[in-house]
C-alpha cells in the first residue's frame, strides 16, 4: 500500500546508531542538531500573551503581514536584500517546509537537482520525494569542504540541472562562503538556468565575515531561492518557524501548495517571530557563546589528533578520521559504548564521509571539556 | 567590558588555564590583567551565592530598608551613608532617585535582631527622618541567579 516514491527512499543508514543513543542515559551528546540555548524569554513571553490574547486562528496563506514586513525590513537591513512583503516571502513551517515548497514547485520528475555533499540528510530525500533525480557535487575535505568551481561548471553543462542546493554556514561541516567567493561561485551560476535554493539558516551564526546573502548579489535575486527562519539564531527550533523568499512567480508556486497542504504557519510561532526581530542582544550573545566554544573544540581537536577544517559558521565541525583507518560508524558506536559521547556518524551526510564524524559544540563549554577527556582517552585506548 | 570580566562574573573559579584558552591569550598575561583588575578595584571580590533556602538550619532574615535622611553640607549622603553601611548588618547600601534616599539590604538573624537594629542603631540617626521596612518573603531570583527550580525541556540526544 506504500506508493513508490515512498519505497524508493533508502531509510536512513544510521537509524539504528540514532536508535542506540537515545536508548543510553547520561552521555554527553555532541550529536544534536539544534541549540542548547532556549528561545529568548521576551520570545516566550510574547507566545504566552498571544495565547492569553486569544491568538488562535489561522493567518492568511503568506502568514502575518506584520511579520512578512518585519522580515522585509530586517533582510533589507542586514544583508541588503530588497524582497516585496506582498508577494515575494512566505512564511513557512521552518526551512524544512520552505524546502520541500521549493522543490515541489520547481521540480518535474527526472529534472536533476545538485546535492553539494556533505549534506543536511533531508536534500536528497526530498528531492527524491519529488520524483527528482539527485546529482551530487562532493566536496573535499584537503579543499576545506568548499564547492570547486571547476567542478561546478563541468557538472553544470554536462547535468544541465533544474536546481541546485546550497547550505551555507554549512551543516555538517560549519563551513561558510566570503562575499569573493560567492561572488565567484554566482559567476558561473550565473551563465546556467539554473534555480539556486540557498538554505541560509544558519546565516546568524558566523564568527569571521558578516554573512552575504547569494541573493544580494547583483542579478542574483530572480535566479535565488532564499530559505531561513528563526530555528538556529534564535534557539526556536521547536516554534517551526520560517520562510522562504523568492520570485514572485515562484512565491505563488510554493503558496499554492502551502494554502492546500499546510493552511498557514502556526499563528502562535508567527507572533513569536516577530518578537524574535526584535530582540538582538540575545542573539549577540549566544553566538559569542558559540564562538568560545568553537575556539575551544577546534584547538581541542587538533591536539587530540584529529583534524578538521575550521568551522566559521553554525555550532558544527567534521573531524576527519582518516589517519586512524576506522570507520565512522564504528568509531562512533564503541565511542558511545565505551565513554558515553555520542557523536554522529559521516555517512548520514553522504555516501563519501564515512571517514568523517560530525561534532555539535552546542553544549555547554563544561561538557565540551570533559568530552575531549573522554575522547583522547578513547583514541589512546585503542592505539589510535 | 574585557571579556575576561565578562567570563569571570558568570564564574569566577574558572580555572586560569580554561580562562586563558577561552580568551585566546597565555596563561601570564591572564593572570596579570586580572591582578590589575583587582588592584584597581574593577574586581570587587569573588564571593559564592548561596542559596540559603536550601539549607536545613534556619535561614537568616533579609530586610529592605528605605531610608529618608537629610543631606549634609558639601558632603551630601555620602558621610550619612558611610555612618550607616559600616554596620555590619547592612549588606548592600544603595542611594536612589525618587520618594526616599537609601535602600539598604540588612540581614539578621531573626526578625527580633534586624527590628533592633532599625530601633536602636539606625532610627535613631540624627540625619535620619524615616524609615520603611520590608521583610523579604521569599528570594526567587539573586545576581541573575534563578534559586526556584525549574522544569527543564530536554532535547533529544541525537538530531541531524
Amino acid at each position: 500500500m506504500i506508493s513508490k516514491r515512498v519505497e524508493k527512499v533508502p531509510p536512513s543508514g544510521i537509524r539504528e546508531f540514532f536508535d542506540l543513543v537515545l536508548s543510553r542515559p547520561n552521555i554527553i551528546s555532541l550529536g544534536v542538531g539544534e541549540p542548547d540555548f532556549i528561545a529568548p524569554w521576551r520570545v516566550r513571553e510574547r507566545a504566552i500573551t498571544a495565547l492569553e490574547e486569544g491568538f488562535t486562528s489561522y493567518t492568511s496563506n503568506k502568514g502575518l503581514k506584520v511579520l512578512r514586513k518585519l522580515i522585509a525590513s530586517y533582510l533589507k537591513k542586514k544583508y541588503g536584500l530588497n524582497y516585496n512583503s506582498e508577494d515575494e516571502i512566505l512564511i513557512t513551517v521552518g526551512v524544512s517546509q520552505g524546502l520541500d515548497l521549493a522543490l515541489r514547485t520547481i521540480i518535474d520528475p527526472q529534472d536533476k537537482v545538485v546535492v553539494v555533499s556533505p549534506h543536511y540528510v533531508a536534500y536528497p530525500a526530498l528531492v527524491e520525494l519529488n520524483l527528482g533525480k539527485v546529482v551530487f557535487l562532493e566536496t573535499t575535505f584537503q579543499e576545506d569542504f568548499k564547492v570547486n568551481l571547476k567542478e561546478l561548471h563541468r557538472i553544470l553543462k554536462k547535468e544541465k540541472p533544474k536546481a541546485i542546493i546550497l547550505n551555507y554556514p554549512s551543516n555538517p561541516t560549519g563551513v561558510t562562503y566570503s562575499k569573493e567567493e560567492l561572488k565567484r561561485m554566482w559567476s558561473i551560476l550565473s551563465k546556467e538556468d539554473v534555480v539556486i535554493i540557498s538554505d541560509e539558516i544558519y546565516g546568524e551564526i558566523v564568527y569571521k565575515d558578516s554573512h552575504t546573502s547569494l541573493a544580494s548579489l547583483k542579478g542574483a535575486k530572480s535566479k535565488v531561492i532564499l530559505l531561513n527562519g528563526f530555528s538556529k539564531g534564535w534557539a526556536m527550533t521547536g516554534f517551526r518557524i520560517g520562510y522562504a523568499c523568492g520570485p514572485k512567480r515562484v512565491i505563488e508556486g510554493m503558496m499554492k501548495i502551502h494554502s492546500f497542504s499546510m493552511l498557514c504557519a502556526p499563528i502562535i510561532s508567527q507572533i513569536a517571530g516577530e518578537e524574535a526581530l526584535k530582540c538582538w542582544g540575545e542573539v549577540e550573545a549566544m553566538v559569542k557563546e558559540y564562538r568560545r566554544r568553537r575556539d575551544f573544540i577546534v584547538k581541542e581537536l587538533d591536539r587530540i589528533g584529529l583534524d578538521t577544517v575550521k568551522p566559521e559558521g553554525a555550532f558544527y565541525c567534521f573531524p576527519s578520521l582518516k589517519r586512524y583507518k576506522i570507520d565512522s560508524l564504528e568509531f562512533a558506536k564503541r565511542l558511545l559504548l565505551e565513554e558515553k559521547i555520542a557523536v554522529v556518524p559521516g555517512k548520514a551526510f553522504g555516501a563519501s564521509y564515512q571517514e568523517f564524524i560530525r561534532i555539535s559544540y552546542a553544549n555547554s563549554l563544561e561538557n565540551l571539556k570533559e568530552a575531549i577527556v573522554r575522547i583522547e582517552r578513547f583514541l589512546k585506548n585503542y592505539g589510535l | 567590558m574585557d571579556e575576561i570580566l565578562e567570563i569571570l562574573e558568570e564564574n569566577a573559579r574558572i580555572p586560569i588555564e580554561d580562562l586563558a584558552r577561552l580568551v585566546k591569550k597565555s596563561k601570564k598575561e591572564v593572570e596579570q590583567t586580572i591582578r590589575k583588575y583587582e588592584k584597581k578595584g574593577v574586581i570587587a571580590k569573588y564571593k559564592t551565592i548561596i542559596n540559603k533556602g536550601r539549607l536545613k538550619e534556619e535561614i537568616p532574615v533579609v530586610a529592605l530598608i528605605e531610608v529618608r535622611v537629610t543631606p549634609q553640607k558639601d558632603v551630601g549622603f555620602d558621610n550619612i551613608a558611610q555612618r550607616i553601611y559600616r554596620f555590619p548588618e547592612v549588606r548592600s547600601c544603595y542611594l536612589l532617585s525618587g520618594t526616599y534616599d537609601l535602600l539598604l539590604v540588612v540581614e539578621g538573624r531573626d526578625i527580633q535582631t534586624v527590628a533592633r537594629f532599625v530601633s536602636e542603631k539606625l532610627a535613631p540617626l540624627s540625619s535620619v527622618k524615616g524609615t520603611t521596612t520590608h521583610f523579604m518573603l521569599k528570594k526567587y531570583k539573586e545576581d541573575g541567579v534563578i534559586f526556584v527550580k525549574e522544569e527543564r525541556n530536554k532535547r533529544l540526544t541525537i538530531t541531524y
